[in-house]
């Protein structure tokens, strides 16, 4: 298991995008998953980003574990800000003509579209939300 | 992420290429603000397109509802990757995808 701390800010998306990268490589991710995972990642580091500290600074903790031999990877996204779950959310109408989509409500909906399980909790006054992706070995 | 942008008269070609994220979306946003005020025919060509998020996903639909007004929009050699993003967001039946 590694750790990785970092201001939440959305300039240190890369940095944590890349932590995820680095750890994806030693497993052998395929190309589509890694894309979908970064994306993941993206999403919920900068919602923590944008709304956990309401302007004040803060840290996020983002913790990965390797499952080398199912393949899988489990991240773990923590912060001590306000409470807030994501997955309570209502999904957004996908159905609907572009003059009626909202901006908005996207991101986590991706999440949970192309993650294998998405879980939240808050505990100790923190928010934590794991997010876990396998896949085929020979993909 | 690089924009490239062509003109012919009213019609617009953008080229982008690398990621479309929370970091370049709002880049591509300004780009487009700036360009397309007079575009009836807008084409984003996704060749070098290898990843978007929710923040490019929001620019976008944006520039959609603008066109839909002034013109068209089309997106075209988009990747089998990135393809799927549109496909579970409900984005394939709101872009035209060539």
């Amino acid at each position: 298991m590694k750790e990785f701390k970092i201001e939440a800010i959305t300039e240190n998306l890369h940095a944590v995008l890349e932590f995820i990268d680095r750890e994806l490589k030693l497993v052998g991710c395929p190309m589509k998953i890694q894309m979908q995972i970064e994306i993941a990642a993206e999403e919920i580091f900068v919602n923590i980003a944008g709304y956990a500290y309401t302007g004040k600074s803060g840290l996020a903790v983002v913790r990965v574990e390797l499952h080398p031999e199912q393949p899988s990877i489990d991240i773990t996204f923590i912060d001590h800000g306000v409470p807030y779950n994501p997955l309570a959310k209502a999904d957004p109408d996908i159905t609907l003509s572009a003059e009626d989509r909202q901006i908005g409500g996207l991101g986590i909906f991706m999440v949970k579209k192309s993650m294998d399980e998405v879980k939240y909790n808050h505990l100790d006054g923190c928010n934590i939300l794991t997010i876990k992706k396998g896949w085929r070995s020979d993909s | 992420m690089n924009i490239q942008k062509t003109n012919h008269g009213n019609s617009l070609i953008v080229s982008i290429s690398g990621k479309i994220d929370t970091a370049s979306a709002p880049t591509l946003e300004q780009e487009l603000k700036n360009s397309i005020k007079d575009c009836s025919e807008l084409t984003f060509d996704f060749t070098e397109v290898e990843y978007i998020s929710s923040a490019g996903l929001r620019v976008l639909l944006s520039a959609q509802k603008t066109m839909n007004r002034q013109g068209s929009m089309k997106l075209t050699n988009v990747k089998k990757n990135v393809m799927g993003i549109f496909e579970v967001t409900g984005f394939t039946n709101i872009l035209n995808i060539e």
